[in-house]
């Protein structure tokens, strides 16, 4: 005979302490149950009231978040979307960042299992996967660990999955040294009318468990390791989960195909909160109640608690709803692709979550309670070091004299260098689809059988966020949109990844804050709706705390993909073009980081209705096929955008620019600083003089800074060579500065 | 002609060369599912790029047990014409219908980019479009791709004209700085001996579009319509 799951009141209050329930929270429990709860009903609520999977220090703040924009938008339970033409574009991002610091391959493969899932659970094909890394210094052996093992990780599974891995960003910089960020992100497209949700409805259909069995991995994965800050010396690695891309891929073509015979009221995804989170929001999103058996779900091992089937995080699992007398059809489909498919409950009328095991009833609670956890809105107490970190004014530096090393050093600074080590490793081009490859920021694909496409791309600098919260989401959201404009895409819509230390303390929660208002502002400016997103607490270790990191990944409608232009120079003699105001400005810049040493600020002024006015122009520029080259100017400033444009091309091809254009402003100002609101683009000779008459009639400022070709990168002033650099050479330090490293 | 795309679980180029010869080329095609043993009139069989059964033990080691590889080696010995690709063209050699092996790219890492290839021999089913060493663009993408084979074998191999691509620089240039994985002799793609079969691990289906930046791989797939249609159905009927 097995024990009955009672316990001790004291020993249930022990434990929901030890699941990262607060005393309050217990209390709560025990009001709305009526009765001591029972040790897998506290499970349930830890992992669903968990800072990961209910949001309670975030969702007053998300509220903020504009849901409408020029396109017609869909938000779903797990991802949220937008329409053009008669296909939904579903897409999100999520973060994996402990599991990644712990257990790199692991953590950063199951981060892209889950956030493909959550697409597929949408009833949308994953078209396309985006990562946005923050790193430590590459100097640092640890953190150079961490980087093989996510990027590993991350062709591993990508890899095998089938969903082509296009773009992203990385950085580097110490604060991330004790905790890394793995932001991933998937994007999906459906036929309108052919998503599904994230609902169990119709009394007596079934519930059915398809995909890989279910073992101990993962147990507290969301509660216990994303839903706390890591302390000195403490073993979380068994909370990490194990990852299986090849049950992946059979689970995206069976769900597919299992979505086309019309029997699935709903699918969720088992991910965070494993079976707790799917059956009671399920549940709870149908109006429902369902009734599990727990007996009949395939498990991995022997002797499984019910609380730990509750809790698992087993990867490459969902859930489904199916119509009753259907769930053969169903449940073949999932069989010929290998995959388990048990029927392992039923839909009840009764709105309550009701799982048995071995005879008992081991918890009965009501679906919508267990989704409703609490709000906090603790204090928030602006940080004491933001006034010293930004009192930089320009005269506190002498100009450099020597350019071109300052040029050399930024071209080498793993932050500005090419991520060609890291994107190759990715298959970015399965599916077919990649129009505009990786390699600089926005990455085009095209929609079979449609003359449009998707542009994707994910942005944010979190050193600006660390100088200015607010300003710096701003930034992040308007970089992003200025980059897909300047291939020529209409931004449309964002996922946004929001990685913050602990909430808990004011000076971190007033970081979150100021983001928040910062995204949702700019968002509301550009019209631009938030679909879907996630908040990441807790990123600290005894190292400190990460920079404020509200990661951006925003998708844009090319409207004719067969006319999106390049960042990289493609002929001889073209135009050298600047659009937008290069400011007397260098705080925050990798300039002052790299060469001077200076970690300082402000960051970059913003002004959104000038860039909105840019994007604009930028796209009616590509459209009528006025730029053979464009690109937006950002990090490294001038010089370096300049350098990419250059050297990112199949076959490099050089330049000679002439600074006096810009006018009176320092030179490393004009090189390096990193103004926002600015472009580059190279334009025919026979098409200057339009270009320059729209810029004009747009209000656009420019400056025609010389022309492409040559196999040197040349920097002018007037008629003083300030100094050039063979290509060849160039393209060994830009191409060879992550290489070096890892 | 009809063209059949072999779906093993875990495959995951199958749509692609599906869409290229249907949607692009306008060819007769069909998907056949791993464990059918009937090649449904197909006269020419694709085994596309992915990872059958996760590559989790040696690639493609566990793909050539499946029904259908059965079928396929039934079609091999009647003359039948079959294109493996990529993890296609690693099933093949594990089934033994190709000589060789295809050991982790030299680096220890996958690589997805595009490459130059030189056509080495125009003379057979998959290449008669092509003009001898020609230099073609096709990207690649694996992490398993560096063909190796004992130096006699090897030799005969050259001999016989069994080598179709290798690897090269943007003018055809043969050489080290041009081998992506470590292949021997650069070689990126071999034929059986009766040349109705043949390995490559560039993917040909990702580059028959202007689009996407080639269309130099639809040549492979077009020369094989013409070979059919001009000698293949004397041949094979």
């Amino acid at each position: 005979m097995r024990r009955r799951e009672a316990v001790r009141v004291l020993d249930l209050e022990v434990i929901a302490e030890n699941l990262g329930l607060r005393k309050e929270e217990y209390r709560r429990i025990l009001d709305l149950l009526g009765r001591s709860p029972t040790p897998t009903e506290i499970a349930m609520f830890s992992v669903e009231w968990s800072e990961h999977c209910g949001y309670p220090h975030s969702r007053k703040w998300l509220e903020l978040l504009p849901r409408e924009g020029y396109f017609e938008v869909l938000v779903g339970e797990d991802a949220g979307g937008i329409v053009y033409d008669d296909i939904v574009i579903v897409f999100k991002m999520e973060s994996h960042n402990h599991p990644s610091q712990i257990e790199p391959k692991q953590g950063a493969a199951t981060g892209i299992g889950g956030i493909i899932r959550d697409i597929l659970g949408s009833g949308a094909r994953p078209i396309a996967c985006l990562d946005s890394l923050h790193f430590g210094s590459l100097e640092d052996p640890h953190s150079r660990h961490i980087v093989h093992g996510v990027v590993e990780g991350i062709a591993f599974y990508g890899n095998c999955v089938g969903v082509p891995t296009v773009a992203g960003e990385t950085w580097f910089y110490p604060a991330f040294r004790g905790n890394c960020l793995v932001n991933v992100m998937c994007v999906g497209i459906a036929p309108k009318g052919k998503l599904v949700r994230a609902i169990a409805k119709g009394v007596d259909n079934a519930i059915v468990y398809v995909g890989n069995r279910t073992g101990r991995d993962g147990i507290g994965g969301c509660s216990i390791l994303a839903s706390q800050e890591f302390a000195e010396n403490e073993e979380k690695r068994p909370s990490v989960q194990i990852a299986d891309p090849f049950a992946e891929k059979c689970l995206i073509e069976a769900t597919l195909e299992a979505l086309e015979t019309g029997f699935v009221v709903g699918v969720k995804d088992m991910g965070a909160a494993g079976l707790t989170c799917s059956s009671s929001e399920m549940a709870a999103s149908g109006g429902s109640g369902v009734e599990i058996d727990l007996d009949r779900v395939p498990v991995r091992e022997e002797g499984m608690e019910a609380w730990e089937i509750m809790m698992s995080e087993s990867q490459e699992r969902m859930l489904l709803c199916v119509e009753k007398g259907h769930e053969g059809e169903v449940q073949g489909i999932f069989k010929k692709w290998g995959l388990e498919a048990e029927v392992v409950g039923r839909v009840t009328d009764a709105g309550r979550v009701t799982i048995r095991y071995r005879g008992e009833i081991v918890a009965d609670i009501p679906a919508l309670e267990l989704v409703r956890p609490p709000v906090y809105t603790p204090q928030r107490k602006r940080p004491d070091y933001l006034d010293k970190v930004n009192a930089f004014r320009l005269e506190d530096i002498p100009p450099v004299e020597d350019l071109q090393g300052a040029f050399l050093k930024l071209l080498g600074s793993p932050n500005l260098a090419s991520k060609r080590w890291i994107f190759e490793q990715y298959d970015h081009m399965v599916q077919t689809n990649t129009v505009v490859l990786p390699g600089r920021g926005t990455v085009v694909l095209r929609v079979k059988g449609k003359p449009w496409g998707i542009a994707v791309t994910a942005d944010c600098n979190p050193f600006y966020c660390y100088l200015d919260p607010y300003r710096g989401a701003q930034i992040a959201v308007a970089e992003a949109a200025r980059n897909l404009a300047s291939c020529g895409a209409y931004p449309a819509g964002i996922t946004d990844c929001l990685n913050f230390g602990n909430p808990e303390k004011p000076d971190r929660y007033w970081q979150f804050v100021e983001a928040v208002r910062g995204l949702s502002d700019a968002c509301r400016f550009f019209r631009i709706p938030v679909v879907s997103g996630n908040v990441s607490f807790y990123n600290e270790s005894p190292l400190g705390t990460v920079y404020p990191t509200p990661t951006v990944g925003m998708v844009g409608v090319v409207e004719d993909v067969a006319k999106v232009v390049r960042a990289h120079f493609v002929q001889e003699e073209s135009f050298l073009v600047l659009f937008g105001e290069t400011k007397a400005e260098l705080g925050g810049s990798e300039y002052l980081r790299v060469v001077h040493g200076l970690e300082v600020g402000p960051p970059p002024e913003v002004d959104l209705f000038f860039e909105k006015r840019l994007q604009e122009f930028l796209i009616e520029c590509v459209e009528g096929e006025l730029f053979l080259s464009s690109m937006d100017v950002s990090e490294g400033g001038l010089a370096i955008a300049l350098a990419e444009a250059a050297l990112s091309g199949e076959e490099p091809l050089g330049c000679v620019v002439d600074l006096a254009p810009l006018g009176n402003l320092r030179e490393d100002v004009m090189l390096f600083g990193e103004s926002c609101g600015r472009a580059l683009a190279s334009v025919k000779p026979s098409k200057i003089g339009e270009v320059t008459e729209r810029a004009k009639d747009g209000g656009i400022p420019f400056a025609i800074l010389g022309r492409v070709g040559g196999n040197e990168l040349v920097f002018r002033k007037g008629e003083e060579t300030l100094f050039s650099l063979p290509l060849g050479r160039a393209r060994e330090i830009w191409e060879g500065a992550i290489t070096r490293h890892v | 002609m009809r063209f059949g795309v072999v779906v093993f679980p875990g495959s995951n180029c199958d749509y692609d060369c599906f869409y290229v010869l249907k949607d692009v080329l306008h060819q007769d095609v069909v998907f056949l599912w791993h464990q059918e043993e009937d090649l449904r009139g197909c006269d020419c069989i694709i085994l596309p790029g992915g990872f059958s059964y996760g590559d989790y033990l040696r690639t493609g080691a566990i793909a050539r047990f499946s029904p259908i590889m059965r079928a396929v080696q039934d079609f091999v010995l009647r003359g039948g014409i079959v294109l493996g690709i990529c993890n296609g063209f690693q099933i093949l050699l594990e089934g033994g219908l190709l000589p060789g092996a295809l050991l982790p790219n030299r680096d220890g890492r996958f690589i997805c980019r595009y490459v130059s290839l030189r056509v080495e021999n125009t003379n057979t089913p998959f290449t008669l479009l092509f003009s001898p060493g020609e230099v073609i663009r096709i990207p690649i993408a694996h992490y398993q791709g560096n063909f190796f084979l004992p130096e006699e074998e090897l030799s005969e191999l050259e001999r016989r004209g069994q080598v179709l691509f290798r690897y090269c620089g943007p003018s055809g240039e043969v050489d080290a700085a041009f081998n992506p994985n470590g292949s021997v002799g650069n070689i990126a793609g071999v034929a059986s001996l009766n040349f109705r079969v043949m390995g490559m691990m560039p993917h040909p289906e990702r580059a028959s579009e202007d689009l996407l930046g080639s269309s130099d791989g639809q040549r492979i797939f077009l020369s094989i319509v013409k070979w059919y249609e001009e000698e293949g159905s004397r041949a094979c009927s």
